[in-house]
Formats: C-alpha cells, structure tokens, sequence
C-alpha cells in the first residue's frame, strides 16, 4: 500500500518536472519547427543562475521566502538574454535553410555554451539547497515527502494551465496557434512571423531555463547537467507528439509514472524504461500520442 | 563515361591514401584511419539522407559492427581481419532488416527519434551486461591478415591501407548503387512518396533496402574502429551523442558527392584534435565555433569547395 | 522555395572573399599538422590527463591542482625529503594537460597525439576505469611510460601483463571490501542493508565487492533493496522513497560528484539519514562543500588514506599547505592520488639515474626500478605489490563525518585503518575470486 502511494506521488513529482522541462521544447517545435539541441544549454544556465542567485539571496539575509520569486527572476532573465542573442544573433539568418542544418546551429550553439558555463562558473559546484530545505516534509507513515518535490506538481499544472489559455483564449495565443497550423498561409494573411518566432523562441527559452531554475535547490549543479536533459525531453516531446502542449503533457505523465513504477519494481531496468516506453508509443501511433499525421500531398 | 571518370579517380585515390599512409607521420596515419571509419558510416547515412531520412540511431549498427568483432575474437579466437570485417558488415545488416521493419514506415523527426531508441535499447543492454565489462568495456586483441601477425607501426599502416581499401570499395559500391535505378529513386522519394507509388515501386523496401546497405557500411566502419582502437565500450560505440557525430559529420561534409563523407570527417578530426591540444578547456567552443563558420559561409558542406572550384577552373 | 533564392544571390566577390577565408582556414591547420615541437634540453615533457570539462571535472580539476603543486615542488627542489631535489633526476617537469571528455575511441587518439605529435616523455593521467582500460595496450605498444592514477578498476593487471603502464593507487575493490570491515565494526548488530549505486561500471563493481564482502563478514545480515539510477540522474526521489519504505539499516552507495551531494543532501532533507546509516565509500571528495547539510554520523571513506584520512606526516603538512595557500581550499583525495604518482615517478627515474652514475636513464631502464617500488607518499606508504610490481597497494581508512556548527568545520572522527594487505587482494589472485572465495589470505591485524 504505501509503495503504491509512493509510486504515484514519485511518478507525479517525476512527470511534473519533465513537463516543465519539456513544454518548451515542444513550444519551439510547435511552432518553428526547429528542434532546439540548446535547450539542454538553457536548463542549465537557468540552473546556475538561479543557484547564483539563490546564494547571494541568502548572503543578503533577506526574507527567506522571496528566494522563489529569485528563481523566477533568473529563470525570465536567462531566457531573455539568451533567447534573445540565440533567435535574434544565430537562428534567424538560419530560416530558410534545411531544418537539420538549423538542427546543426542549435548544436553549435550547445557546444559554445556548454563551455562558457566553464569559463562563467567554473568547475566547482554551487548548491542552492535552501529553497529545498525551508518547506520541510509531509509524512504518511515511514514516508516522508519533501514538499519542495510536491509543489513541483503545483507548478507544472499551473505553467500548462496558462499556456494553454494563452494560446486558446487571447489574441496572441491565436496568431500563434495560426503559425503554428500554416505558417505560409499566416505570413500571407499578415501576421508578422518573425515576431511570433523571436516570442516564441524566448517563451520557449524561459521554460528551458525555469525548468533548470526550479531544479536547482534540489541538486549539485555542476557542469554538463544539460546534457542529460537534451534526451530525455526529446524523447517526451515525442511520446506526445511533437508540437503539442497536452501531448508534452501525456508524454510526461506517461514516462513519470512508468518510471516511477520501475525504479519501485523493478529497479534493475530504469535506465531502458523510456526508450522502452518510445518505442512502444511510437510503434502504435507513429505520430506520438497527439501528433496529427501530416497530410500527403500528390 | 562516367564510370570510367570516376574509376580514375578512385584509382588516383587510392594511390594517394596509400602514399599518405608510408610518407605521413604515425599519427596522422591513426587519424585517417578513424577518419576513414568514421567516413564509411557517415557514407550510409549519405545514402538514406537523400531519401530526406535522417538515421539519428546509426551507432545501433556502429556498436554492432564493433561488438560482433570483440565478440568473435574473445569468444572464438577468430582473429583473421577479412573474415571479421565481414561478419560486422553482415550481422548489422541482418540487424537493419529486422529494425527496419518496423522503422521505415517512419519519416522526419520520429524515424530520426526512433532509431535513435533502438541504438539506446541496445546501450542499455550492454551496459546491464557486467561479463563484457559494462561501461568499460573491453580489448579487443589485434587483428591478423591472411596469416601475417604485424606489430607496432606496421600493424597501424596494414589497418589504415585495409580501411582505405574498404573505403574505395564502398565509395564504388555506392556510387554503382546510386546510378542504378533503384538508386535513383532517392530524390524522388525525397520528393513525393506517393507519385513514386504511383509509379508500381514500394517505397517502403526502397527504404529497407537503404537502410540496410547503410547498416552494412557502419557495421564496417565500426569494425575497423574496434581494430584501429583496440578497445570497445558501449559511450563509444552505441550511445547516443555518437550517433549525433555522424549525423553532425554528414552536415558538414555535405551530401554532393561520395568523397564528401570521408573529406568531412578528416577535417572534423583535424579540429578536434588540435583543438584539444591547444585549448583544452574550451575545445568544445573551437567545435561549435568552427561548425557555425562552416554552415554560414560553406552552407551546402565542405563539398562544396571542390565543386565550386571546379567550375572556376 | 526560399534556401534556392538565397543560393542564387551569392554574387562572385562573397564567392572569392569565402574561398580566400577557407583557404586560411585551411593554411592554418596545415601549418599546425607540421609544426613539430622541439624540445628544449634537460626537460622532461609529460602529459597530464584527466576530466577538465562535464561532471567529471569535479575530480579532474582538483587532480590537475594537485599535479600543479607538486609539479612546482619538484621542479623547485621545495618538497621534504626524500624528495628535494630538482627537478627529474635533474630534467624540469613541462607539463601538457589535456581533457579526459569524450569516448575512449578519442582517448585513445588524444594519447597517440600526445606521444608521437608532442613527443611527451611520460604520461600521467586517467579517471575512468574505461580510459586506463582502453589506453594501457596502446601506451604498451607506443613503449610510453605511463602512470595512472584514479582509475579505480581492478581489471587492468588482472587481464594482462605489461611493462610500461603503471598504477599507483590501490584498486577500487579495497574502498568496498575495507567498507564492509568498517560495517563490520561500527554497526555489528546492522540485520538489514540497501544500496544505491550508478548503473555503470563503477557502481556495478562497486556494489558486487561490497556484497560479496558482507556476505563474508557480515553473513546474518540480509539485503532488503538494491536501487540502480543512471548515471547523472541527479534527482533520486523516487530512489529515495524506495529506501525510506524498505527501512534498512546500511545502505552503501558509491555515487561521486554532483550525484552525491544530491543524494546526501535529498535523502537527509527527508529524513532517511535517521532511520539508515549511509556509507559512502567517496564522500570525502564532497565532505567540506556539504559542511552542515551532510548529516553527522555517514560513514566516509576517500579511496585510500587520503585527504583528511592521510597520515600526518611532514610531506602531508607540505602538500594540505601548499595546495591551500594557491587554491584556496584543503586537498581531497582525487589530488592526492595524481600527485602521488608523480612521487613514484621522481623516485624510479632518481634511483635508475643514481645507478646510472647520474645519467638521465630511458624508459627501459626506470621500469625495473619503478617495479616492486616503495615509496612514501604524501597520505601513506604505496607498495608496487601487484600485478607484477605495476600495480599499488596501500593502507586504507574509512570513520564518520562529524560537523562543528559553531566552528564551521567538517571533521571525521572513529577513524579505523586498514593494512593494506588485509583489504587487498594477495599477488596473483583476481580481486574477483578474492571477493568471492571470502577474502583468503587477508592479513588483518
């Protein structure tokens, strides 16, 4: 019983964390069709700067409470800077070209970064434990939550919930979602796609970097963490179908909960679980979950 | 004559890439080779390139190939280098037809993720594989050539001239196979799947097809890895950021021409290697730098150059 | 439609100024490839190797630090004796670092480069147990001396002879068979255990001596739950849940780095420190950044007598002192182990010379004094007792972590050490079948 508790608590902390991580990306995607190798970069700049940040938080002494709204603030801030040197330095001399040669970009743009972490920060590890530590525990029986990890789920359902009224319910939202289904027909119709591709690509970015921001109380943060982070989105993102927000969503769920169960089960198998799980979804819906077949055309 | 062209330019080739491997220093003879490797996979990934197929799983068949020779040697003693060359080339290619069942009802992103799933499968299952030294992996003992046992520098030349040898055999291989008709479909699959349906071919074992001579060519190129290297490990051979390197290699060298691939990879072995000399703390940026100059300033790949000159001259 | 426009417009001047900056491009890397380095007289060119960049840097950098320090004391003649002289036998150490990131397809590579392009005297590096693994045949080939130095598999000496590769730091099977006796010994009445270890080979050979040690050691004792995360997974709640509901009273794990200090740092905000002891068989390398966040009690242990587990002799005084006074922070372990090495290098190189008449010997001529070699180093006595006199053995130490708030210090007290012939394997006998065949042949005291 209290192993089916944890499995379902520790599959949604897992799949709230991989949400957040991957909405971005399929944001981007969605809507650029560029799939972003750098995000694993702006993870983990979001990381070290909320970790930065944190520290020199609590240096000052202040309320300690206000470290959240630091997070948030390194996380907007990082995606800013970066999304906007990335869209607006790199990417858009890219549009036009080959979707894998932009594929390419983002990859050097990965390379670059994942060395100027090394020359910003250096080798050392910065700890950010304390947003982590200050909401303590909730206990059933033996098991105790750090309801750090549980506030996660909060997060995660409200950062899916406002996308998705911002895409459906104002008018942006709408602009973007017409780019989204026919970009040519958009440009035609006069929406202005170099503006929504620089707004999403900096949205998108933010997420990147949020995810990393709101990790970093829970981990060491040390150079090549983005890494990792790269994969595993991927593979979310195509478990829901690319593109798709409540797809992102599913595919997190999906390979929380899965995992979750394996790591109480069967721990001997973790590391196959999600290209397990890929496989399987991929091999029913060749599309992903939510994917839309495209259309063939004669 | 094409053909005849082109037969005069694999013999100059080889005649070149002989001379380079007595003239050149031990070095640079160990970095061709592993160019020329890593040249032979990114020539399968050629293939299914221009069918618009982007194989992001492609060390599925390098690990293989890589494996399938450890294996032979440390279970069976089987040393010979002709014989284990092929066995990489089959058993991959065995491996390509089971897969590519499955995966080339595929295209875009979710063929590229899907293989990409595949090559991870198999990863795993070395990883969890303790008696093949897990992540360590282990040696694989030096090859022999129809009896001969050479060692040290002379071994290191007698694996470069059998890669540059393989190498021009596959090149012609390759080159014969795309002027075929089967081979010509690539850009019309690439184009429009349905109108070459139309046409009364099964696009689906075009593509099996494809995917299964490119297995062969990595099963290959990672054969001659394991021998140049004489050590395998599955974060070498099968995990995923090596299947991105081909994938990266293909890029820059550029999809024009079947000496593009191996000219790439030289060049992307000459940065690496320099730049971890030279600067060892941000080598990566050099990489990424260098690629970003490459894709803004040669944007159809390395190839490029030569045709471009070619037409001046 | 739009990629064909824009190839269209390239107008010949764009055509020549990019064919003039390929061109240089291409000139420069030319003139790299052929510019042979020359080496000056009366220096020793060795090239140092270990993770510069990614994760594994956390161990690298402070090994780099720690070849840095003694490279300076060496080549300054300012270490305590045995060892102030200059320099080599005579010859200034030059030093060539180069980054351990990436597979060991490129090692391999990176270490053909540094002896046939560099033309290095010596090379001294290695983290992973894969890295030595796949370099040792080369180096065996290529007739390079080369000592590694962290690389923690026992598989090296076991599989093979050879004569030019060296390892001057115990195997990894000691940390866990020494970790068992100091289970054995802290908490004898422990009925349950757990583990939590990478899957990868580090931890899987880490947890297999562990086990086969306790089964020995500690027979009553059952195992209640194994955890397997990948590698860098950095997040272990449900891990963490795991080992809460399995309520055991050891869990061992071998996780490094970042993974460590997340796992230390989760599992004690959740409470698993209270009702399990941990045993952390690297913790050492962690303890002064965790301060007050590790809990008191883990039991830690440095991967040999190293760091705050050495012994307190004047070289140690010497190596805590300098290492601080240029980087600001107390040596841990990984720059002990690579700093060692470069001991038994100065010594072998010295005594050949010395028989020598002073002359710098060749390789050839160190190897058979390197064999079989003791020296003293700045944690303890290393004996060149395995693999044919190439591979170390030493004394061990494991004791518990112990924080002073009001201070600010991370101290380790209930420090026991181990001989090293009791926690390593005796000459010709794989560590494997030692583990298993219940530790024949240790020689405890």
């Amino acid at each position: 019983m209290l192993t089916l508790l944890a499995i379902l608590v520790d599959g949604l902390v897992y799949a709230s964390w991989l949400f957040i991580v991957a909405v971005g990306l399929s944001l981007i995607f969605g809507v650029m069709k560029i799939l972003n190798v750098a995000h694993g970069s702006l993870y983990a700049f979001g990381a070290y700067a909320a970790a930065t940040l944190i520290g020199a938080y609590f240096n000052a002494g202040w309320a300690p409470l206000g470290s959240f709204a630091v997070m948030l603030l390194a996380a907007v801030a990082v995606g800013a800077i970066l999304g906007l040197a990335l869209e607006r330095g790199l990417l858009r001399f890219m549009y036009g070209r080959d979707e894998v040669i932009i594929v390419l970009v983002t990859y050097a743009a990965f390379l670059i970064l994942e060395d100027s972490i090394l020359l910003i920060w250096g080798t050392n590890p910065y700890f950010a434990f304390q947003p982590y530590a200050l909401l303590g525990n909730a206990s059933v029986g033996r098991l105790a939550f750090a309801n750090y990890d549980l506030s996660m789920i909060g997060l995660s359902v409200v950062t899916g919930v406002l996308l998705w009224w911002a895409l459906t319910h104002t008018r942006q939202g709408k602009l973007l979602q017409a780019v989204i289904h026919d970009r040519e027909m958009a440009q035609a119709l006069g929406i202005n796609v170099t503006r929504v591709f620089t707004a999403t690509f900096v949205l998108g970015a933010m997420l990147g970097a949020l995810g990393g921001a709101v990790t970093a109380p829970q981990i060491s943060v040390t150079p090549g963490i983005g890494v990792e982070v790269i994969v595993v989105a991927f593979a979310v993102v195509v478990i829901g179908g690319m593109g798709s927000i409540p797809g992102a969503a599913i595919g997190a769920l999906i390979v929380g909960l899965i995992r979750a169960a394996t790591v109480h089960l069967f721990p001997q198998v973790e590391l196959f679980v999600i290209y397990a799980v890929m496989s399987l979804v991929l091999a029913f819906r060749p599309a992903g979950l939510f994917g839309r077949a495209a259309a063939r055309k004669i | 004559m094409a053909i005849d062209r082109f037969g005069v330019q694999l013999g100059l080739a080889f005649v070149v890439l002989a001379a380079a491997g007595f003239l050149l220093p031990a070095w640079a003879v160990f970095l061709l080779t592993l160019s020329l490797a890593k040249g032979l996979v990114v020539l399968g990934l050629l293939i299914l390139w221009r069918t618009g197929l982007v194989p992001f799983g492609q060390a599925l068949y390098f690990g293989a190939g890589a494996y399938a020779v450890g294996l032979l040697v440390l279970l069976t003693g089987l040393r010979d280098i002709v014989v284990l060359t092929l066995a990489a080339i089959l058993i991959p290619m065995l491996l390509a037809w089971l897969v590519g069942l499955l995966l080339c009802r595929y295209r875009d992103i979710f063929f590229a993720m899907l293989s990409m799933a595949f090559s991870m499968i198999l990863y795993g299952i070395l990883v969890k594989t303790e008696a093949l030294g897990s992540t360590d992996g282990f040696n694989v003992a030096p090859p022999t050539f129809l009896g001969f046992a050479p060692s040290g520098e002379t071994m290191r030349v007698s694996i470069y001239l059998w890669v540059a040898l393989l190498s021009l055999a596959a090149a012609y291989g390759v080159h014969r196979y795309l002027s075929s008709a089967l081979g010509q479909l690539a850009s019309a699959i690439r184009d429009n799947e349905i109108r070459v349906e139309y046409l009364g071919v099964s696009v689906q074992r075009v593509i099996l097809i494809k995917a299964i001579i490119a297995a062969g060519l990595a099963g290959a190129g990672g054969a001659v890895t394991a021998f140049a290297v004489g050590h395998i490990d599955p974060d070498a051979m099968t995990y995923w950021t090596v299947s991105g390197e081909f994938v990266f290699i293909t890029i820059l060298s550029g999809t024009g021409s079947i000496f593009a691939p191996f000219v790439g990879s030289l060049l992307f072995e000459l940065i690496r290697s320099f730049a971890i000399q030279y600067a060892p703390h941000f080598w990566q940026m050099v990489l990424g730098v260098s690629l970003l100059l490459i894709i803004l300033f040669l944007p159809n790949g390395l190839w490029s150059v030569f045709t471009r000159l070619r037409k001046r001259g | 439609m739009t990629h064909s426009i824009r190839q269209t417009i390239a107008t010949p001047s764009t055509h020549a100024r990019r064919r003039s900056t390929l061109s240089i491009v291409i000139g420069l890397l030319l003139a790299l490839a052929f510019a042979t380095p020359v080496a000056a007289q009366q220096t020793m060119k060795i090239g140092v190797v270990s993770f510069l960049s990614g994760p594994a840097a956390f161990f690298g950098v402070p090994g780099r630090n720690g070849a840095e320090v003694v490279i300076e004391g060496i080549n300054n003649g300012t270490l305590p004796a045995p060892y102030n002289t200059k320099g080599i036998a005579g010859a200034t150490i030059e030093a060539v670092y180069v980054d351990e990131t990436g597979s060991t397809t490129k090692l391999v590579e990176d270490f053909r480069n540094l002896v046939q392009r560099q033309n290095v005297d010596a090379v001294i590096g290695y983290i992973g147990s894969g890295s030595c693994l796949a370099v040792a045949p080369v180096a065996e080939e290529l007739k390079m001396l080369t000592v590694f130095h962290i690389c923690g598999t026992p598989r090296i000496f076991e599989e093979k002879d050879y004569k030019y590769v060296f390892r001057t730091s115990s195997h990894s099977t000691m940390d866990n068979v020494a970790a068992a006796h100091y289970v054995a010994k802290i908490v004898p009445n422990a009925a349950t255990y757990s583990h939590i270890n990478q899957n990868y080979a580090w931890g899987q050979d880490s947890w297999r001596d562990f086990k086969l040690a306790m089964d020995h050691l500690m027979p009553n004792a059952k195992l209640s739950s194994e955890q397997w995360p990948k590698l860098f997974a950095g997040q272990y709640s449900s891990e963490i849940s795991v080992l809460l509901v399995s309520n055991s009273d050891v869990i061992h794990s071998s996780l490094w780095d970042g993974d460590l200090d997340s796992f230390v740092f989760q599992s004690g905000a959740r409470g698993l420190t209270k009702s399990s002891r941990l045993v952390l068989t690297t913790a050492e390398a962690n303890m002064y950044r965790l301060g007050a966040k590790m809990p008191d009690g883990v039991i830690i242990g440095a991967r040999g007598p190293y760091g705050v587990l050495a012994r307190d002799t004047e070289l140690n005084r010497w190596f805590q002192q300098k290492y601080f006074d240029r980087f600001g922070s107390p040596a841990i372990y990984p720059a002990y182990m690579v700093a060692q090495s470069f001991l038994g290098l100065k010594l072998a190189y010295e005594k050949t010379a010395q028989k020598l008449g002073g002359k710098m010997p060749t390789r050839e001529q160190v190897i058979p004094n390197f064999e079989h070699l003791t020296f003293e180093a700045f944690g303890t006595e290393v004996k060149m007792a395995l693999g044919k006199g190439h591979q170390a053995i030493t004394e061990t130490a494991y004791g518990q972590y112990k924080f002073d708030k009001s201070t600010g210090t991370a101290s380790i007290t209930n420090v026991e050490r181990f001989a090293a012939e009791c926690v390593n394997p005796p000459e010709g006998v794989k560590a494997d079948d030692w583990v298993k065949g219940g530790l024949k042949g240790a020689k405890c005291n």
